[in-house]
């Protein structure tokens, strides 16, 4: 009877498992199909160096590129936010904070990955956006700046809480060693607890990069969603998220606009894809270690 | 003439007593052994000799130590400068995760000894021929210095001190990773050192500190028992306990 419930169970774990694995592999057709026949039709050179989103004016365009710029935008400038305030966090965290308060500092962070970002999102268009406007005297605060800020915001609880995990498993040691030689504390944490712990901050930063180009909802509330080239970050920018989020609804199905959207999705899926996979890479690196 | 004096010293752990009123002379240019059981207090009282107990929460002292005539527990002392001046080597190789070169280099750079590269290049490589270990690496100064033995390691942190030019070298049980050839070889290179360094090595195997100290300390829980020439303690001790421990009594 034991055996027979042993079987079961195992039996069920490896369907969970396969049908996980047959699921990314069944959404990634379906992107490939519907990408590549909007390829034949559009031409994807024209698709991702166009310069002009138009799709459902009488002679439909379909360039991205403007789509491109703005999610690069707004994903660098969280990054330039983030990754700095993020690793500082994490080395406060777990190298100068007394115990009891760093175990409510981690909470705190992992709470913030919990607010759900269309709540970040109300959040920054009633507060940061308006403040934005009047810093800069900018004529309207929906810009790709605060876009990064509010994605920083998104990618900050994972780039502190993995950061921080990497930098408490330095061993001991080495920082023993280096108090040992002269270093000052902040000399040992940058020359040597910053450098054993790297492969695991990148591998942070990729994860939280890797949660934030996926994001949509908030970014479309606080970019101003207007896919046109911007010429800095004070202006409104449209992302590819954002531009599928929005327009998913007005499409015919199968028709080409429709197509067209599976293929930036298609785009997102490979980009996302290859960062968490230099994540992976990464991760596995500190382990072997 | 003694380079460091210990005076009524007393250490804490929390409300755990572990040194208790120790009072020492350390000899210049010699060395000077510690030996006792496990958890008599030898690592805690070498520890305090560079305050790397500090980064200990809820350590308390009490008394002095003098190095070169100065309380290093007193108000006005550079911590960061005392630690350069009395290195340590710990009981497991720690080198750093960097590369062999960055390892020696690193003392240099941070208490900015010298900036360089021409000086740090030379430095590295007279401290690094001081623990013999200079004719091996030469070849793979730029590789990581995990990638070396234990033995080689250890000495690549004996070499990293030398390079900051200390007066001290505190050993803490320096060969208890080591297997008996790379023991002794390291048990040579300490006995090389002596002339320019006062050395105080910590070490639970007796044949060791009778082989290369000159004075020799014997503690037990947390006291010390007796202090004098190594030679004594080992033929002629004038306390008991002393006398138990030596002889392999207990221990
Ligand atoms: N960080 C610490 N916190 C509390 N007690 C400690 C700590 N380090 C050592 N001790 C205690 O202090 C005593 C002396 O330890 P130690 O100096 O390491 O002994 P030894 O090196 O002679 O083996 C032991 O009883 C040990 O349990
Ligand atoms: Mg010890």
């Amino acid at each position: 009877m034991r055996k027979i419930i042993d079987n079961v169970i195992e039996a069920v774990i490896f369907m969970c498992g396969i049908l996980s694995i047959v699921f990314v592999v069944l959404i990634f057709g379906f992107l490939f199909k519907e990408g590549f026949s909007f390829f034949k039709d559009f031409g994807i050179i024209k698709f991702i160096t166009g310069q002009f989103w138009y799709p459902t004016s009488d002679t439909a365009s379909f360039g991205i590129l403007p789509l491109i710029i703005g999610s690069v935008l707004v994903t660098v400038g969280a990054c330039i936010i983030a990754v700095p305030i993020g690793i500082m966090s994490a080395l406060y965290i777990s190298e100068i904070v007394p115990k009891g308060v760093r175990d409510v500092l981690k909470s705190l962070v992992e709470l913030m990955a919990a607010i759900p970002s269309i709540v970040i999102g109300f959040v920054g268009m009633v507060t940061l956006v308006p403040f934005v406007r009047t810093l800069f005297d900018i004529p309207t605060g929906l810009t790709a700046f605060s876009g990064s800020i509010m994605l920083a915001f998104m990618a900050m609880p994972t780039i502190v809480t993995i950061s921080e995990d990497a930098i408490r498993s330095v061993p001991w040691q080495y920082k023993e060693g280096a108090l040992a030689l002269g270093a000052t504390e902040w000399q040992t944490m940058r020359r040597i607890v910053l450098k054993a712990a790297m492969p695991g901050i990148i591998a942070a930063i990729m994860l939280g990069i890797g949660r934030v180009i996926g994001e949509t909802m908030a970014v479309m509330m606080i970019t101003g969603n207007s896919a046109r080239i911007p010429h800095s970050i004070f202006e409104p920018v449209r992302t590819m998220t954002a531009v599928i989020a929005s327009e998913m609804g007005e499409t015919v199905s199968g028709g080409i606009h429709y197509r067209a959207l599976f293929a930036i999705a298609l785009v997102l899926f490979i980009v996302t894809f290859i960062v968490n996979f230099i994540a992976d890479l990464f991760l596995g690196k500190n382990k072997n270690k | 003439m003694s380079k460091i004096e210990i005076k009524k010293f007393n250490l804490y752990y929390a409300d755990f007593h572990a040194l208790k009123n120790i009072n020492i002379n350390i000899e210049e240019k010699r060395i000077t052994a510690m030996i006792g059981p496990s958890g008599c207090g030898k690592s805690t009282l070498l520890r305090s000799i560079n305050r790397i107990n500090d980064t200990i929460e809820n350590v308390y002292t009490s008394g002095e130590i003098n190095v070169s005539g100065e309380n290093i527990y007193g108000d006005e002392i550079d911590v960061d400068a005392l630690r350069r001046n009395v290195g340590m080597v710990f009981q497991r190789p720690n080198p750093f995760p960097i590369s062999i070169y960055e390892n020696v280099a690193f003392g240099l750079k941070v208490n900015r000894i010298a900036l360089n590269k021409n000086i740090i290049d030379e430095t590295v490589e007279r401290s690094l021929k001081a623990v013999l270990l200079w004719n091996d690496i030469k070849d793979k100064l730029r590789k990581s210095a995990l990638n070396l033995t234990l033995e080689q390691q250890q000495r690549l942190c004996i070499a990293r001190l030398i390079a900051v030019a200390p007066h001290v070298i505190l050993l803490d049980e320096p060969c208890s990773s080591l297997d008996p050839v790379a023991t002794q070889k390291i048990e040579e290179l300490v006995i090389q050192l002596k002339d320019r360094y006062t050395i105080v090595v910590v070490t639970h195997n007796m044949q060791q500190a009778a082989r290369i100290s000159h004075n020799t300390a014997f503690m037990f829980l947390g006291e010390l028992i007796e202090f004098d020439k190594t030679e004594k303690i080992f033929t002629n001790p004038s306390k008991r306990e002393t006398g138990d421990y030596v002889s392999g009594r207990f221990g």
